[in-house]
């Protein structure tokens, strides 16, 4: 089956104002740069934003932000965002923060027709406020919910015609669970490679999870810390 | 003389043992890598999705598709794995590693953690802590014993939001190694020229000080 869109244009059709949309990637490391560009040009609003991050103030979902186009994120970790930190405490943008493992599995789990699950992260915090809590071997679990979205844009390294993904080192993080949470999934792609060309033992995200693939016209990879050691 | 932060770090990495898979915190925590004693190997976890972390890249070398928790660029040693990051928590979770360092604010001597949190001031998120210490079974804090104001950091009872409860079992400051057990700090070890006095007079929580406090050998 054929999921290839000619652009991203195409690819972004049907998102609206007040839509749920899911977007892969850890700090700025594999995130879907194409699309969020795109969204930024569509003007769409408020959308609620499922990222592990919300990018930096002049990157990523960041650019989202700048524009007011955000309604609410949820989130695990936003340290890097003044603007976001800024929206945030004056009460502009609704932000859910949860443990980076139970959003990742509440992904997977939306994905995977699980509908919720029992996890030891977060009892005893706030984070458990209003969530039932069940002694399992010993120890308290709280119950957390699945997640899904209207549209899932991930960011994988190669992919072929028939949406089959690959993910380069790092930059694959909440990327596959996303992809298999969108009630729509996007993908774009550094690579788009003609079915038969990935070998089928490698494949990460089988393509059943897309629905939409194109490859990226640009890719500029921001490195967020550059750490480095002299030789 | 109270340790810096690599003083630390170095101390922590005393606790490594052969074979053990390790998560490290950012900040102090990282700095532990650097120091693993002679002779023993263990792997680093990192919950971005890697298994087997290298040092930083030469420069030149950075791959902005190969970063570690705290989003600096990396490398990875031979025999590397990469993950998504359902996987990644699967073994944070179900207690795949057998150690966590990590910063924090606030202990409490119930071994209740705070660290993610300062309410109308500082709300950045809590990553993966709340996992991570909701699931190790042993898990080592590495912070200083007070504020730049000498409050003590080391409690009765955290004042700040938590990230866990009663998780940690051991606390490794600039002036001390203390273990937590039956709601109370245990003095174990003191910084090199440290006295049990100064220790003392900076921790709120019980403390158990036993007749000789060692010093650490860094």
């Amino acid at each position: 089956m054929n999921k290839v869109v000619k652009n991203v244009e195409e690819a972004l059709v049907g998102i609206e104002d007040g839509m749920t949309l899911m977007l892969g990637g850890f700090g700025l490391c594999g995130i879907p740069e194409n699309s969020i560009a795109q969204l930024v040009k569509m003007g769409t609003k408020n959308l609620t934003c499922i990222s592990n991050n919300a990018g930096v103030d002049d990157f990523g979902l960041g650019l989202l932000l700048q524009q007011k186009q955000i309604k609410k994120m949820i989130s695990s970790y936003v340290g890097e965002n003044a603007e976001f930190e800024r929206q945030m405490l004056s009460g502009e943008l609704e932000v859910d923060l949860i443990p980076q493992g139970s959003l990742a599995e509440r992904c997977r789990a939306g994905g995977a027709g699980i509908p919720a699950f029992f996890t030891p992260a977060g009892y005893g915090t706030e984070v458990a406020e209003g969530k039932e809590v069940r002694i399992y071997n010993g120890k308290p679990h709280i119950l957390e919910s699945a997640l899904t979205a209207d549209f899932a844009i991930v960011k994988a390294w190669k992919g072929d015609t028939e949406g089959n993904l690959v993910f380069k080192a790092t930059a694959r993080n909440f990327n596959p669970m996303m992809a298999m949470a969108g009630k729509i999934t996007i993908a774009e792609v550094e690579e788009l490679v003609p079915a038969g060309e990935l070998d089928p033992n490698y494949i990460h995200t089988p393509g059943i999870f897309v629905q939409r693939i194109f490859k990226g016209e640009k890719f500029e990879k921001r490195i967020e810390q550059r750490t480095v050691r002299q030789k | 003389m109270a340790l810096d932060k690599i003083g630390i770090a170095k101390r922590i990495a005393q606790e490594l043992r052969d074979g053990w898979y390790v998560n490290l915190g950012i900040g102090i925590p990282t700095l532990v890598a650097n120091y693993i004693p002679e002779g023993i190997e263990v792997e680093f976890q990192s919950e971005n999705g890697v298994l087997g972390m290298g040092a930083f890249p030469f420069e030149g070398e950075e791959d902005a598709d190969l970063i570690n928790a705290g989003k600096q660029t990396i490398t990875v040693r031979e025999g590397a794995a990469f993950f998504d990051s359902a996987m990644s928590f699967a073994m944070i979770r179900g207690q795949h590693v057998q150690l966590t360092v990590l910063g924090a604010m606030e202990v409490s001597q119930n071994g209740d953690i705070a660290n993610w949190k300062i309410p109308g001031k500082m709300v950045k998120g809590m990553g993966g802590a709340m996992d991570l210490v909701a699931s190790a079974e042993n898990i080592i804090v590495a912070m200083m014993h007070s504020n730049k104001a000498g409050e003590s950091k080391i409690l009765k009872e955290c004042t700040l939001p938590l990230t866990g409860v009663g998780c940690v079992k051991k606390v490794v400051t600039e002036l001390a190694v203390m273990e937590i057990k039956d709601n109370k700090f245990h003095l174990i070890e003191r910084a090199p020229g440290v006295t049990v006095e100064e220790i003392i007079a900076l921790t709120e929580g019980d403390l158990v000080v036993p007749d000789f406090v060692p010093e650490m050998v860094l």
